[in-house]
Formats: structure tokens, sequence, C-alpha cells
């Protein structure tokens, strides 16, 4: 599909509010996706960062603010529009959340049969494409519950890319995943992104692995950007909290206990109760 | 008080919900149906799920009646009348309720924790990412399946209790049951009318229990202890429901008739 927008950033994020009751999520983020590129958002677990991928598809309702896609902003369309625009998402959810009724080729198939008339030839075509694409063309007959980690995440990225969307959002896609797998997966990524000329935003808190392969990355915390750039100018961040991010220090700006009184006089108070 | 107050709110607000998930399950239905082989699949599988408990307690409950009528009725010489008494009983009473409480414990549970399921899992998030309507391609289905599934079921319940019924009180125990006036009588005095009211009935406690399991399952919380809350509040619902309506639905057939 032409874009309909000629900006170079495919989703814009601006002056984004939101939060869960009294709770605050975002206050005030901004954030660009470019066209082509694997953009990195990083952040410690309880951020956001998959409140901000169902925002982007228009499952929840920034307070202020807004996020446009492709030049429309995703929170003012019709809902028949909101759908049309959800066909141009894929997304991989943090476990796969691949459909446990279904087996691995007719999970892969489900969007291109809900959304498209094409012959089952065709399908089938497509379909072994996609799990070609992620190395799994021979698993095609298991079911969710007989696959590793590992390979439901695989499974699930070839089901987010089934209808050649514009944008994929990837979950946290290496969590729990052994160094090989993580490779493989990262690897996949990068190359899903450029074949099919993808947009592509990470989720993530394996810093290295994510940052090797994006071209642009995000650090969040409390509900801002506190760094922004190429992996190298990240790194190279001032921000003392990109830094004690980076390098996983428990002492910095963030602290690792949740309770921050004083544990010395918490043992004392003990005592003397 | 204020915490007596707390929960008549809840309650109140629950009820709003459930009505609301309701009108949002019939809208999506006609969609639905534009799909039959999800319906049909998942009526075979509710079928399925309580088809042999539904004929093994059919067959208990036959015995039953057959012993507990003869006994009852050949104390006023009136044994030949056994038919009458057991098909009465089954199709306006046991059949509906016996089987609907069945449903309840065997499919309505299964449904709801499947959906609880697919909610803890993220399966009816990415349906809606990937802009397809869960209420129209997980709810919508299984609630219409439900809703016909309970008649067949009770059907099946009704046919193995006066069946037994009659073929112990006739065969195994030799009462004396004349298989001839066992099968007349039941003919003769049945009349529409009474299976008009089991139908109905079944009907209703199938909406009823359906409603209640796919609302619990699509609202449970994401997580394995929301999952077994709404397995066992499905349970409990459902089977206070059908005999609360039970004693309505008689109460109102009565005064019809
Ligand atoms: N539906 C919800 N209702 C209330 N709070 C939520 C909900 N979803 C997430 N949260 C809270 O919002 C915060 C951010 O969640 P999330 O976006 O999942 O974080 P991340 O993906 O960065 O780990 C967490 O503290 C979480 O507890
Ligand atoms: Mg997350």
């Amino acid at each position: 599909m032409a874009p309909t927008s000629t900006d170079n950033a495919l989703v814009r994020v601006r002056g984004l509010h939101f939060g869960f009751g009294r709770r605050v999520i975002f206050d005030g983020m901004d954030l660009d996706l470019r066209r082509g590129q694997v953009t990195a958002l990083m952040g410690p677990s309880g951020t956001g960062k998959t409140t901000l991928l169902r925002l982007i598809g228009g499952q929840y309702r920034p307070h202020r603010g807004s996020i446009a896609f492709d030049g429309q902003d995703v929170h003012r369309l019709s809902r028949a529009k909101l759908l049309e625009l959800r066909k141009r998402m894929g997304i991989m959810f943090q476990n796969g959340a691949l459909l446990t009724d279904l087996s691995v080729y007719e999970n892969v198939a489900f969007p291109l049969r809900e959304h498209t008339r094409l012959p089952e030839s065709m399908i089938r075509d497509l379909v072994l494409l996609k799990l070609d694409a992620v190395g799994l063309r021979g698993a095609r007959h298991l079911f969710p519950d007989q696959l590793s980690g590992g390979m439901a995440r695989r499974v699930a990225m070839a089901r987010a890319v089934a209808l050649d969307p514009a944008l994929v959002m990837y979950d946290e896609p290496l969590t729990g995943l052994d160094p090989i797998s993580m490779g493989v997966a990262m690897r996949l990524i990068r190359t899903l992104n450029d074949a099919l000329g993808l947009t592509s935003i990470i989720v993530s808190h394996d810093v290295p692995e994510t940052l090797s392969i994006s071209d642009y990355a995000y650090i969040v915390s409390n509900g801002k950007v506190v760094a922004a750039g190429t992996p190298e100018q990240v790194k190279s961040s001032g921000s003392e909290w990109a830094q004690q991010f980076l390098k996983g220090q428990p002492d910095g700006p963030v602290r690792f206990h949740y309770d921050n009184s004083d544990y010395g006089a918490d043992l004392m108070r003990k005592a003397l109760a | 008080m204020k915490k007596a107050i707390d929960i008549l709110a809840e309650f109140l607000r629950g009820v709003g919900q459930a009505q609301y998930f309701l009108a949002a399950t019939l809208a999506a239905t006609p969609r639905a149906l534009a799909k039959p082989h999800l319906i049909a699949q998942q009526i075979y599988s509710v079928g399925v799920l309580s088809m042999v408990i539904t004929v093994i307690s059919g067959m208990f409950i036959g015995m039953v009646l057959g012993l507990q009528g003869y006994r009852t009725l050949v104390g006023f010489g009136a044994e030949e009348s056994l038919g009458v008494f057991v098909a009465l009983v089954v199709v306006r009473e046991l059949g509906p309720v016996v089987t609907a409480l069945l449903f309840a414990g065997r499919a309505g549970s299964a449904l709801t924790a499947e959906i609880g399921l697919m909610r803890a899992t993220d399966q009816l998030s990415a349906m809606e990412m990937m802009a397809v309507d869960p209420m129209q391609r997980v709810v919508a289905p299984r609630f219409f399946a439900g809703f016909v599934a309970m008649p067949l079921l009770a059907a099946i319940f009704c046919v193995m209790a006066i069946g037994i019924a009659g073929g112990y009180a006739i065969g195994v125990e030799l009462l004396g049951v004349d298989a001839g006036s066992y099968w007349s009588q039941i003919r003769a005095q049945v009349e529409m009318d009474d299976i008009w009211n089991g139908v109905v009935k079944s009907l209703v406690f199938g909406a009823v229990v359906s409603w209640i399991a796919v609302f619990q399952g699509y609202h449970a919380a994401p997580n394995s202890e929301g999952v077994s809350r709404a397995t066992r509040n499905t349970v409990v619902m459902s089977s206070l429901a059908i005999l609360a309506l039970d004693f309505v639905l008689t109460a109102f057939m009565f005064k019809i008739d």
C-alpha cells in the first residue's frame, strides 16, 4: 500500500499522557518510528512498554497527546477505520499469544482467512513462505502447546507479518530465550524488516542484543524518554539514568528496592518492637 | 451497613455489565452465523462434553423414578399410571433442570475456563489487534452453540430417563407393569403443551447458562486465580439461576394452562 503521507516517520507520538487510575504511566512522551528502520524501546519492567504498543494499536486511548500512524490520528478514527488500520500493523505479544485451538499453520493463516478472500492454494503458499522465513515450515502441523517458548514466538512473528503490514511491533521478543534462540530471533527481526520493507519496533530490556540490530533507540523512565539516538549515541548518553539502565547497576536514580526506607532503621525498629 | 450497600452496588453493576454484554453478544450473532462451521464446531464440542454425563444421569434418574414411582403408585393400585407419572415429571421438570445443572457443571465451566485462558494469554487481545472481533469470533458462536445444544441434550435425557424407567419397571425388576399400558398411557396423557413447557425451559436454561459462562470467562481477571474464580462463579450462579428460574417458569406455565 502506498504511504498516504510523505512524512519520514510512520508513527509519531506527541505529548502522550496516559495512566491506569491514579497511576501515571506516560507523562508527556514523544517518539518517532521512522520508515524502514528498526527502533528499540527500552526500559525496566513496568515502565509501560507494552502499554505503549497497545496505545499505538488503539486498544487504549491517551488522556492527552496524540499518536499518528501514517499521518492518521489513531484515536480519532471511526471503529471501522481503526480496524482497517490494524490490518497494517502486526504485533507479536510477549508470550506469542497464539490461538491455542489452531495448529501452527492455521495460526499463520488466521489473518489471511479473516481478511482476504484468497483461494486456498494461495493461502497455503503465503503461509509456507512466512513459516519458512522463521524456519518453522516443518512444524506446521504442531499445536501451540507442543512448541517451545522460542518456537511459539517465531510462529507469532510469522503471523504478525502474514498480511504484509507496514509496522511490526515486537513485545519482549527475547525474554526467556536461550542465547542461541536469542541470536536467531534478533537476526530474524532485522532480516524480516529489510526483506519485507517493514518498519519495526522492539520493546525490550535486553540491552546489548537489542541495540546490536537497531537503527535508533529510546530509553524510557517515569513516563518520559530519558535518552534517544543511534545505539552509539545512547550508549554514550550523559543521562545518569540511561547509564544505570545500560550497565545494570542497582544504585543510581532508579532504586532497586521498592520501599526506600533505611534498612538499618528498619532492623532497629524490629529489635525495639 | 456500608459494606452491605457496597456489595449491593457491586452486584447491580455486575448485572448491568452482564446485560450490556448480552446485547453485544446478540449483536455479534448474525455475523457469527455467517460462519456456520465455527458454530457447528462449538455445538459439537459442547455436545460431546455433555453427552456421556447426560446419558448416564438420564439412566440413573430413570431407574430411580421407575422404582419410586412403582412403589408409590402400587399402594393406590394405580401402577398402570407409572408411564404418565414418569413422563410428566421428566419432560416438565427433571429433564430440563437436571440437564441444565449438568450442562452448567460440564460445558459451562469449560466455556468459562477456555475464554478466561484466552484472555489471560492475550489471545483475545491478539485477535483485536488482528482486527478480528472476539465477540464475533469467540463469544457469539459459543453462546449460540450452548443455546442450541441444551434442548438437544435435554431431549436425550428425557428419552433415556423415560425409556429406562419403563424398561426397569417392566423388565428388570419384573414389577408387573404391563409394557403396553406403560406406553399407551404416555401417548394418551402427555400433551403437546407438556413437551412445549420442557422445550421452553431448556431454551431459557441453555441461554442463561451460556450467557453466564461466556460473560464470566470474558471478564475473568487475566491470571490463573481469576480463571478459577470465574469458573466457580459460573457453576454457582448458573445452578442458582436454573433453580430459581425453574420455579418462576413453572408457576407461570401453570397459570397459562
Ligand atoms: N489493564 C491494566 N490495569 C491497571 N494497571 C495496568 C494494566 N496494564 C498494565 N498496568 C500497569 O501499568 C504498568 C505498565 O505496564 P506494562 O505496560 O505492561 O509494563 P512493561 O511492558 O513496560 O513491563 C505496570 O505497573 C502495570 O502493573
Ligand atoms: Mg510488557
